[in-house]
C-alpha cells in the first residue's frame, strides 16, 4: 500500500536528513494506520490527543516488568513519570516541580545561567587554535549532562563517571541498538541507580541547595514521593534533558548556517534568540514524534475509530509543519507570530525541563553566533543518528576563521 | 508596558512564570497572577514569557493582536474585502457606548481588520478604560496596584475618546446617542456595550452606611482595598457567588475574619450547582470562612455616626462586622435604552447570534450591535436558548464577532457560537468552565480527586455532555469542551486516565432557570401582521 510506504519511508534511515517532505505526503492522511498502529500527523488532531484523557502513557513492558528498553527508566525501579499517567504521574511531576520552580523555587533555573554561560565560554574558548569542530562532539553534548549535573548537585569530580553513564543511556534509546548496548545501558544504569541512591542518603544527612536534597527532603505537603521514585526522577531528568538539548543546539547551528541571514541578524541582535528558538522548536524539533502512546477506549478522530488498545504515535514534528496551522510552514521565520508549536509535547506531560532547555539552548546559540568569524558548514547535509524520534546530526562539522572574545570582555 | 493574559484560554503550565517571576506567580497550582502593568525593565523578561507561552495566553501591548492557533469555531480570516460598495469601511461612521472590554475590545479589532472611518467611544467612567478582574484578586490583596488594571494600547486605536461622558438616550430613527450633557453623536452604526453594575444593597438606608460595599469599578475596588488593608474586623459578604467567593478568599489570605452568608444551598451553587457548589463550601470552611447557607441577611446595623456595626442573618445570629461585601449579582445597564424601541431591558439586549440587536418586536435591526455582559443571544448548542454571560472570554469574543460583523456584508458574517469559558481565582484553587453547568440535570466526577481539590466535573442534559468545570485541572478542558460541541453522550463512559474509582452521575441540583424577565412583561397588540407590536410594561419588582 502506497500509505504504509509513507511511514515505512520515514522509519527509513536514507530519510533522516530531510524527512519534511514524507510529513506532507503523511498528513494527506492525518490518522493513519500502519501494522495495527496509529500515525497522527495533522496540528488539530495531534493537540487534540495530547489532551485526550482517553490516552495513556503506560508502556506494556514497564507493566509487565520486562523492564524499558530505552534509557528513560532504570531497572528495577518504578517508571519515571513520563511513562505514567494519573493521578501517580501528576503528583510525582508535582513534588519535583515544586523544587524545580516558582513559586517555592523561583530561582533555580535562573541561578544555573552564570555557571552554564560559563561553560559555554570555556568550550568555545576551547576552539581558539582550531578551525574545525564538531559541533556535537565538540560543543554540544558536554553542556547538557554539566547543566544537569547542576541541577540534581552531582559533585563536580563525579561528573566524568556521570557523562559515562549518561552517554550509555542515551546510545541505547536508538532503536537499531544491538544486544552489546543494551547491556552496557543496564550496567550503566546500575551503576547510576547506585550512585544516585548514595548521593541522595548523603544529601538527607547533610542537604545543600540543589534539587536532589529538597527531593529527598521534602514535607511531602503535595503528595509523597518514595525513594524509588525519586532515583526514576532523577535519571529522567539525565535523560529527557540529554540527547534532545543536544539536538536543539545542533539543529539551531545547522539551521542558522543554512540562513545566514538569520545568523547575521542574531549577531547583530542578540535578543532574537528568544524567538529563534521558538522557531527552532517548530522547525527542526528535536522530538520528531512521540511513538508510544496507548487509547484506553475506543477514540473518534479525524474521520477515523481508533480502537481500544490500539498504538498511537503523535507525530508532533509533521503538525508543527501543518499548513493547516502554520502558514507557509517550511518557512523558517523566527518573526512568525504565532509561536504555539509542539516542540515541548503539550498536555500534562508537557516538557518538564523547558524553561532549563530553553536557557541553554540559547546561551549557546547567541554564543556560537556572536564568537565564530565567518563559520561554515563542511558538510550539508551532515550525518545523522539512526533514531526517528529523537532525531539529530551525529556530528556537524564547521569550519570558520577565528573566535571573537566573548563579548562584554 | 501593557499585558494581557487570556486566562480563558491559559492551562497553567507555567512557562511564564519561569521567564518572567517578577511579573507572573501561581501561587497555587494553576491560578495565575499577573501585573498587567510591569515596568519597561520587566520588557525582555515577558517577551520571553510570550514567546515561552505553548498556548501563546499573552497579548503584550495590545487587545487585538494575532489571535493564535486554530479558531474554536471556522470562520473565515479577516478580510479586507470591500463591503457593500458604499465605502462604509472607509468612511463610515461607528459609535461605540461602553468603553470597558467589549467595547474596547470592539475598536481594536474594527482597526485591525482595516475599518479607516470615524470611531468614538462614549463611556460614563472617568477613567481609561481597566480590566475588572483582578480587582477581586490581585488587586483587592494589595499584591498589585490598581493603576495597573488600565487595558493596553489605546491612544494609537485613533478614535474620539469621550470618557466621563453618559449616554441617555438612543434615537434609532435618527441615529443619534443622547449625552447627558444634552450632546448628540451621530452614527452610522452603533455598538452597545454598556455592560453591567453591581445589584446595590436593597434596603437604601442600610446600603449607605460607611461599611457596606459592592464591587464592580475601581472606585469600589479602591475603597474595598482601603477598608481590609486598615481594619482588622469581620468582614460580611452578602452573597457567595464569584465575586463574594473572592472576596472572601482575599479576606482569608490577609487574616481577616470573614462570614459569607448567601441564600441558596452553597456557594457558586447558582453558577455551578449544588455539588460542585458543596464542593466550594468545604473549601471555604477549611480556609476559615464562618460560611452560613440558606441563610439571608435581615438587616445591617449602624451606630449613631453611621457607620456598619452589625448585621442580622435569618438563621437568627447577629454579628458585629466591620465591613459588608454586597455581591448579590449583577444589573444590566439598559436603563438609556429606555424608549429606544429595542428588545431591551432586566434581561440585557436581545441580539441574534451575529451580535445584531433586536427591537422590541423581535424584528433584527441592521445598525446596531451589542456585545459583552449586556447582550443576551442564543446558542445553538443550548436549544437555542438565550444565554446573557458575564465572562471576560465572553465579552473579548463576542465583541470581535461584532466588530468584523459591522464592517463585513451578509454574506460574510459571523456567528458568536463559541462555546462559553469561565475563570476563577480562589482559595488557591483555579476554577474553569467551559459550557453552561446550569443547562444541566446531572453532574458526575469524571477524573481526578474531590478530596484533593483537582478534579473535572461533567454537567449533562437530558444524556448529553453540556458543560465541564475544572479545579485545577485546566489541561483537560479542552477535550470537554469538544464533547460538548460534539453532543456527546452523558454520562462520559469511557475508560481514561485519573478516572476515580466509581463515576456515579448525581442530580446536579442546579437552580431552576427563573423567568429572567421578573419584573417586566411584554404585550402584544394588534392584529394584522403589519400591525402586530410588542410593547415593555413594567411593574415594581
Ligand atoms: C470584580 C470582578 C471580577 C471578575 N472576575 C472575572 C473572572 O475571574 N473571570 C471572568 O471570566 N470574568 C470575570 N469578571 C467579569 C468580566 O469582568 C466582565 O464579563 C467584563 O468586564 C464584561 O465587559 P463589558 O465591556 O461587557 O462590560 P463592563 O465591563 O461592565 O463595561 C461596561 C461599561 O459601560 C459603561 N456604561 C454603562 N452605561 C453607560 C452609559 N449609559 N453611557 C456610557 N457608558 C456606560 C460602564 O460604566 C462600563 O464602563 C469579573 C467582573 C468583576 C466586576
Ligand atoms: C530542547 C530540549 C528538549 C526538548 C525538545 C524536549 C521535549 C520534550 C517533549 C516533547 C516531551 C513530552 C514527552 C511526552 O509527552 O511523552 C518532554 C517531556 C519531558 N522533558 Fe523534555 N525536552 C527537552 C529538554 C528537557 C530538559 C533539559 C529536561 C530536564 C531538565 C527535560 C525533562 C523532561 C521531562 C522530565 C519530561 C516528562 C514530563 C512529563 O511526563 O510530565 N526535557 N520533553
Ligand atoms: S498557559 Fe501561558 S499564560 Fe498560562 S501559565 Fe502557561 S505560560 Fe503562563
Amino acid at each position: 500500500m502506497a500509505e504504509t510506504s509513507v511511514f515505512a519511508r520515514i522509519l527509513d534511515y536514507a530519510n533522516r536528513a530531510d524527512p519534511y517532505p514524507l510529513y506532507a505526503e503523511l498528513r494527506e492522511t492525518p490518522v493513519l494506520r500502519v501494522d495495527g498502529r496509529y500515525v497522527v500527523s495533522t496540528y488539530r488532531e495531534v493537540v487534540e490527543l495530547l489532551h485526550d484523557p482517553r490516552i495513556s502513557s503506560i508502556r506494556e513492558e514497564d507493566v509487565a516488568g520486562g523492564g524499558p528498553s530505552d534509557g528513560e527508566s532504570l531497572p528495577g525501579l518504578p517508571p519515571a513519570f513520563i511513562r505514567r499517567d494519573p493521578p501517580d504521574h501528576d503528583r510525582v511531576r508535582r513534588v519535583a516541580m515544586r523544587h524545580f520552580g516558582p513559586p517555592r523555587s523561583p530561582g533555580r533555573v535562573e541561578g544555573m545561567r552564570g555557571a552554564l554561560s560559563e561553560i559555554v565560554t570555556g568550550l568555545i574558548d576551547g576552539f581558539a587554535d582550531r578551525t574545525r569542530v564538531d559541533v556535537v562532539d565538540d560543543f554540544a553534548y558536554p553542556l547538557p549532562v554539566t547543566a544537569i549535573c547542576r541541577l540534581l548537585g552531582v559533585p563536580t569530580e563525579d561528573e566524568p563517571r556521570f557523562r559515562v553513564w549518561a552517554a550509555a543511556l542515551v546510545e541505547a534509546i536508538d532503536p537499531r541498538a544491538g544486544e552489546a548496548t543494551q547491556r552496557r545501558r543496564v550496567e550503566a544504569g546500575l551503576e547510576l541507580r547506585a550512585y544516585l541512591d548514595e548521593l541522595a542518603e548523603a544529601r538527607l544527612r547533610q542537604p545543600s541547595g540543589d534539587l536532589l536534597s529538597a527531593l529527598v527532603t521534602d514535607d511531602g505537603v503535595e503528595g509523597a514521593m518514595s525513594r524509588d521514585e525519586l532515583l526514576s526522577t532523577a535519571s529522567l531528568l539525565l535523560v529527557a534533558g540529554h540527547e534532545t538539548t543536544v539536538n536543539l543546539i545542533t539543529n539551531g547551528m545547522l539551521t542558522l548556517l543554512r540562513h545566514p541571514a538569520e545568523l547575521d541578524r542574531l549577531r547583530r541582535d542578540p535578543g532574537r534568540v528568544v524567538p529563534l528558538v521558538e522557531e527552532l522548536l517548530r522547525y527542526e524539533p528535536p522530538v520528531q514524534m512521540l511513538p508510544q502512546r496507548t487509547a484506553l477506549d475506543d477514540i473518534e478522530i479525524a474521520g477515523t475509530t481508533i480502537p481500544k488498545g490500539a498504538t498511537i504515535t503523535l507525530v508532533l514534528a509533521a503538525a508543527d509543519r501543518d499548513p493547516g496551522h502554520f502558514p507557509d510552514p517550511d518557512r523558517f521565520d523566527p518573526d512568525r507570530a504565532d509561536k504555539e508549536h509542539l516542540g515541548f509535547g503539550g498536555g500534562i506531560h508537557f516538557c518538564f525541563g523547558a524553561p532549563l532547555a530553553r536557557l541553554e539552548t540559547r546561551l549557546a546559540l547567541s554564543a556560537l553566533a556572536s564568537r565564530l568569524e565567518n563559520p561554515r558548514l563542511v558538510a550539508d547535509p551532515p550525518p545523522y543518528r539512526e533514531n526517528v524520534a529523537l532525531r539529530g546530526p551525529r556530528h556537524l562539522l564547521i569550519e570558520f576563521d577565528g573566535v571573537a572574545p566573548p563579548p562584554g570582555t | 508596558m501593557r499585558v494581557v493574559v487570556d486566562l480563558t484560554r491559559c492551562q497553567g503550565y507555567g512557562q511564564c512564570v519561569f521567564a518572567a517571576p517578577d511579573v507572573f506567580a501561581m501561587p497555587g497550582q494553576e491560578s495565575l497572577l499577573y501585573d498587567p502593568d510591569p515596568s519597561d525593565e520587566q520588557r525582555e523578561h515577558v517577551l520571553r514569557a510570550q514567546a515561552a507561552c505553548p498556548v501563546q495566553a499573552i497579548h503584550v501591548d495590545r487587545l487585538a493582536g494575532h489571535v493564535p492557533g486554530p479558531r474554536p469555531y471556522p470562520y473565515p480570516a479577516p478580510d479586507s474585502a470591500p463591503d457593500r460598495g458604499d465605502g462604509f469601511r472607509r468612511s463610515g461612521r461607528i459609535v461605540i457606548v461602553g468603553a470597558s472590554l467589549a467595547g474596547v475590545r470592539a475598536a481594536a479589532v474594527l482597526r485591525r481588520d482595516g475599518f479607516a472611518g470615524s470611531l468614538t467611544l462614549i463611556g460614563d467612567e472617568p477613567h481609561e478604560p481597566y480590566d475588572r478582574p483582578p480587582l477581586s484578586k490581585q488587586v483587592l490583596t494589595g499584591r498589585m496596584p490598581l493603576e495597573h488594571t488600565t487595558l493596553p494600547r489605546l491612544r494609537d486605536l485613533d478614535a474620539e475618546w469621550l470618557l466621563g461622558q453618559r449616554a441617555t438616550g438612543l434615537d434609532v430613527a435618527g441615529k443619534r446617542v443622547r449625552l447627558a450633557d444634552g450632546r448628540e453623536v451621530e452614527f452610522d452604526r452603533l455598538l452597545i456595550a454598556t455592560g453591567a453594575r453591581a445589584r446595590p444593597w436593597p434596603n437604601e438606608a442600610e446600603a449607605a452606611l460607611d461599611g457596606v460595599r459592592v464591587l464592580r469599578t475601581i472606585e469600589d475596588a479602591t475603597l474595598l482595598r482601603r477598608r481590609l488593608a486598615s481594619g482588622n474586623g469581620r468582614v460580611l459578604v452578602i452573597g457567595a457567588g464569584f465575586t463574594g467567593s473572592e472576596v472572601a478568599s482575599v479576606c482569608r489570605e490577609l487574616g481577616r475574619p470573614v462570614t459569607v452568608v448567601d441564600r441558596g444551598p452553597a456557594p457558586l451553587a447558582g453558577a455551578l450547582g449544588r455539588v460542585i457548589g458543596g464542593i466550594a463550601a468545604q473549601i471555604q470552611r477549611e480556609h476559615g470562612v464562618d460560611l452560613h447557607c440558606d441563610t439571608t441577611v435581615i438587616g445591617l446595623d449602624g451606630d449613631a455616626e453611621g457607620r456598619l456595626r452589625a448585621a442580622r442573618l435569618s438563621d437568627g445570629t447577629t454579628l458585629e462586622v466591620e465591613t459588608a461585601v454586597v455581591g448579590l449579582g449583577a444589573v444590566r445597564n439598559v436603563d438609556w435604552l429606555e424608549g429606544a424601541g429595542l428588545a431591551a431591558g432586566v434581561w440585557g439586549v436581545g441580539c441574534d447570534a451575529g451580535c445584531r440587536v433586536f427591537d422590541i418586536n423581535g424584528v433584527v435591526t441592521d445598525d446596531i450591535f451589542a456585545a459583552g455582559d449586556i447582550a443576551r443571544f442564543p446558542h445553538p448548542a443550548y436549544e437555542f436558548q438565550f444565554l446573557a454571560l458575564e465572562h471576560w472570554g465572553n465579552a473579548v469574543a463576542q465583541a470581535e464577532i461584532a466588530a468584523h460583523n459591522m464592517v463585513s456584508d451578509q454574506t460574510r458574517r459571523w456567528a458568536h457560537l463559541a462555546l462559553p469559558v469561565f475563570w476563577s481565582s480562589q482559595f488557591g484553587i483555579n476554577i474553569k468552565s467551559v459550557g453552561v453547568p446550569t443547562f444541566a440535570d446531572e453532574v458526575v466526577i469524571a477524573q481526578g480527586s474531590v478530596a484533593e481539590r483537582r478534579f473535572v466535573a461533567v454537567y449533562g442534559y437530558r444524556g448529553r455532555v453540556t458543560a465541564a468545570v475544572t479545579f485545577d485541572q485546566a489541561m483537560w478542558l479542552e477535550f470537554y469542551q469538544r464533547m460538548i460541541e460534539r453532543a456527546a453522550p452523558f454520562p462520559p463512559d469511557f475508560a481514561m486516565v485519573g478516572r476515580p474509582a466509581e463515576m456515579l452521575p448525581v442530580p446536579a441540583e442546579v437552580p431552576p432557570r427563573v423567568a429572567v424577565a421578573q419584573g417586566a412583561t411584554v404585550v402584544v397588540t394588534g392584529h394584522d401582521p403589519g400591525e402586530r407590536r410588542a410593547t415593555l410594561v413594567r411593574r415594581p419588582q
